[in-house]
């Protein structure tokens, strides 16, 4: 493509299929204690794509 | 549903729904804009070619590629993508409940006296008092009980200050040990401390059995002492510092966080953040807006979002500098894994709060989270009886960012999944409320996460990130008139 460059980023629609397996971490365990951010927790499952 | 910006010199495209971001040149980005205000094709075709009539290195072979460039994605699924998921969302209170991670408050006391802790001085507006080892061993127990097949657990020591209860921190990670391997489990705990209590044998123990550590520091010492006082009324600065710095140079790469909270009077926050990366040494930091009552003078205020905005942008850009120069810093907040992160069910289901998650009193009491202690409408039940309150636990299993109508419109809400229910209930009375003024400051803190790594797949200085991207072209490094790296 010559005017947009895709960043790679994980497929949310085949996740539906592949994801929810729950180990990955809970949001406010790790630095935050008083707000929400779900997007920096890392996933558990290393075959996730 | 999509969201366009510009920052540091980059244009972005970010697709809710399929998670995708797209770096673009000028003309997709008008391209982009006209498709998305309900322009077809060809009408965004003729109205673009009007608007770069002016711009002979604009052809109209250029406006057609960026618009085929714009359907290839949208057949791909990866811009303008529905929202596929809300079914997805409540099909969630059919799941199975398990608990997978406990905030255990060790300490309801503190041996310092910060006039801002939400906790209330380590109290959470009750009575003082230490977990004794027989109620945490019982929590851990609850825990494993009701893990289901999860096989990592958390276990966070939290207070008031819970090295205050070192000796039960110790039995009940000895404890965990000897059960994990036969329950099929692997314990990770976290300590989240203000450091006058540690000592050598802290550091030892806690650099072999903490998956983490969170260090609260506010960042420079006038700053730091305005609020982190001791009872007596003396600033813990000086008397925490060489204690952290002992902890993570022992610590090798193991994780931790230097944790800040930033008020109103310290809105310049960058400059904490920097003094704790080049003069204090540290690079994992994490800062956090004040949780206080409005009115009160620490309180973030409107006139202070703009200040607040240009200081992360301020810090993204700064980072970049940094990771140039071969010294990069992290900023918890900026962490964002893109092509390896939340699965969709965690981007609308959120913290876990009540459900997954839970806080247990010195006296065994379940509450949602930590920010929920000492309310009596919200104690879910104890780790003895376990849950009593299955209404309440069944409330926040529906709390995801579909059931929250502030969200319905909001670009970010796959990053935050709805956001803090302790936070929206403090500041609506609601727990599907939305603490707005938080949400201004998470989205602008999203942006500027997403635009460095658009930076990184981009920016030829930062090559051997860990992006790749999918194709080469689109916009430029940096605009002219930038100067955030100056």
């Amino acid at each position: 493509m010559k005017h947009i460059l895709s960043l790679d980023t994980r497929d949310m629609a085949k996740s539906v299929e592949n994801g929810g397996c729950g180990e990955c971490q809970t949001s406010c365990q790790s630095a935050c204690k008083t707000s929400c951010g779900i997007a920096n927790q890392p996933c558990e499952k290393a075959e996730n794509n | 549903m999509i969201h366009q910006y510009k920052l540091g010199g980059y244009n972005i495209v970010v697709d809710v729904y399929s998670g995708s971001v797209h770096a673009v040149d000028e003309l997709a980005y008008d391209a982009i804009a006209l498709i998305d205000a309900g322009h077809p094709r060809a009408e965004a075709e003729d109205l673009l070619a009007k608007k770069y009539a002016g711009h002979p290195e604009v052809s109209a072979a250029d406006i057609s590629d960026c618009f085929d460039d714009i359907d290839e994605l949208t057949a791909a699924g990866k811009l303008f993508a529905p929202d596929a998921y809300e079914d997805k969302a409540f099909e969630f209170k059919k799941r199975s409940t398990v608990v997978k991670a406990l905030c255990l408050h060790v300490a309801h006391t503190c041996n310092l006296n910060c006039h801002y802790c939400f906790a209330a001085q380590g109290k959470f507006h009750g009575e003082s008092g230490l977990m004794s080892f027989e109620t945490g061993k019982r929590a851990l127990d609850f825990l494993v009980e009701h893990s289901g097949s999860r096989h990592n657990l958390e276990v966070d020591f939290f207070g008031g200050e819970p090295l205050m209860n070192f000796e039960v921190c110790k039995q009940l990670v000895a404890y965990a040990r000897s059960i994990e391997k036969q329950a099929g489990k692997n314990f990770r705990f976290t300590l989240t401390t203000n450091g006058i209590g540690i000592t050598d044998e802290v550091i030892e123990w806690a650099n072999r059995e903490c998956y983490n550590v969170v260090l609260s520091l506010d960042g420079r010492k006038e700053v730091n002492d305005r609020f982190r006082k001791d009872l007596a009324g003396n600033g813990s600065y000086d008397r925490i510092v060489p204690k952290f710095q002992k902890l993570v140079k022992a610590r090798g790469d193991k994780n931790y966080y230097m944790r800040g909270t930033f008020t109103h009077y310290n809105t310049d926050f960058t400059n904490d953040l920097f003094h704790m990366a080049d003069d204090l040494g540290f690079t994992e930091l994490s800062m956090e807006p004040v949780v206080s009552a409005a009115g009160s003078p620490e309180a973030l205020t409107e006139a202070d979002l703009p200040v607040l905005f240009d200081q992360y942008e301020l810090l993204a850009k700064d980072m970049l500098r940094r990771e140039k120069a071969g010294k990069p810093i992290t900023f918890y907040h900026y962490m964002i894994d893109l092509a390896h992160g939340p699965c969709i069910y965690k981007r609308i289901s959120g913290c876990g709060s009540g459900t997954e998650y839970m806080a247990v009193t010195p006296w065994g009491d379940l509450y949602p989270c930590h920010q929920f202690v000492g309310d009596p409408d919200y104690k879910l039940g104890n780790v003895w009886d376990g849950v009593t309150n299955t209404a309440l636990r069944d409330e926040f299993k529906l709390c995801n960012v579909y059931a929250r109508p502030d969200c319905a419109d909001c670009w970010a809400r796959l990053y935050c999944a709805g956001g803090c229910a302790a936070n929206a209930l403090h500041a609506t009375g609601d727990i599907h409320g939305v603490y707005e003024y938080g949400c201004k400051l998470f989205r602008k803190r999203i942006e500027c996460a997403l635009m460095l790594k658009v930076a990184e797949a981009m920016d030829p200085e930062l090559a051997g990130a860990s992006l790749s991207a999918e194709a080469s072209a689109g916009g430029q490094a940096c605009s002219e008139d930038c100067t955030g790296c100056e």
